[in-house]
């Protein structure tokens, strides 16, 4: 029933993260393409963890945790950018 | 058994929480709506899948980790900081202060008062 319920989940995900990408590249706005971006990292990590159960290993945490702190620092740097054209004043 | 159900309950919770938020960003109409649907259902998502990790390992690999809710906190932390950014950068990129609706105070919306904008302050 586990392994159902993953492989619902990985193509859950795995959907989701194609819709991000359409939104990446037809977008009317750089705000929604970052937010695309945002969006494609929360599924990243999903999907890690999904694997990680899939493996049975805990090996995948680590590389989730980096990918949380990973983007949410690329999304603060955008959002930075976007509103003053320069990261560090 | 009945940690079988829960486990695969949350999975299939997370997974569809997963999909609205990312079909909610290609469907809705406005760039403010469509802040929503990731910034709330893709992070439920999230968490329920990472909180579904963590029921798992504990009952079925007899692995205690709390690396998961560490991450779950990160996530439901830094969402409405990033969602507060880019809504933020939307409105100086796009609206005008005199276009947005009256805030109801005699203060005007907060993102555009001089003391909010490091680059104009003059106290340093």
């Amino acid at each position: 029933m586990i392994e159902m319920a993953l492989i619902f989940a990985f193509a859950c995900f795995g959907l989701g993260l194609l819709m991000n990408l359409w939104r990446v590249t037809v977008a009317p706005g750089v705000p929604d393409r970052v937010l695309a971006l945002d969006t494609m990292v929360i599924n990243a990590i999903a999907l890690l963890v999904l694997y990680g159960i899939w493996q049975g290993t805990a090996i995948y945490f680590e590389a989730a945790l980096l990918f949380a702190m990973t983007g949410f620092i690329s999304t603060v740097a955008y959002a930075r950018y976007m509103l003053r054209g320069d990261i560090i004043e | 058994m009945i940690w079988e159900i829960i486990v695969s309950a949350l999975l299939v919770m997370a997974g569809v929480f997963g999909l609205v938020g990312s079909f909610g960003l290609i469907r809705l109409p406005t760039t403010m709506t469509r802040l929503h649907a990731p910034t709330k259902a893709t992070t439920l998502g999230g968490g329920g899948v990472l909180v579904a990790s963590m029921i798992y390992f504990a009952v079925f690999m007899d692995h205690y980790s709390f690396h998961e809710l560490m991450i779950t906190l990160f996530l439901f932390l830094t969402a409405p900081i990033t969602a507060n950014l880019i809504a933020k950068a939307y409105l100086h990129r796009t609206e005008r202060p005199e276009d947005l609706p009256p805030t109801g105070t005699d203060r005007g919306w907060a993102t555009y008062d001089a003391s909010a904008d490091p680059s104009r302050r003059t106290d340093g």
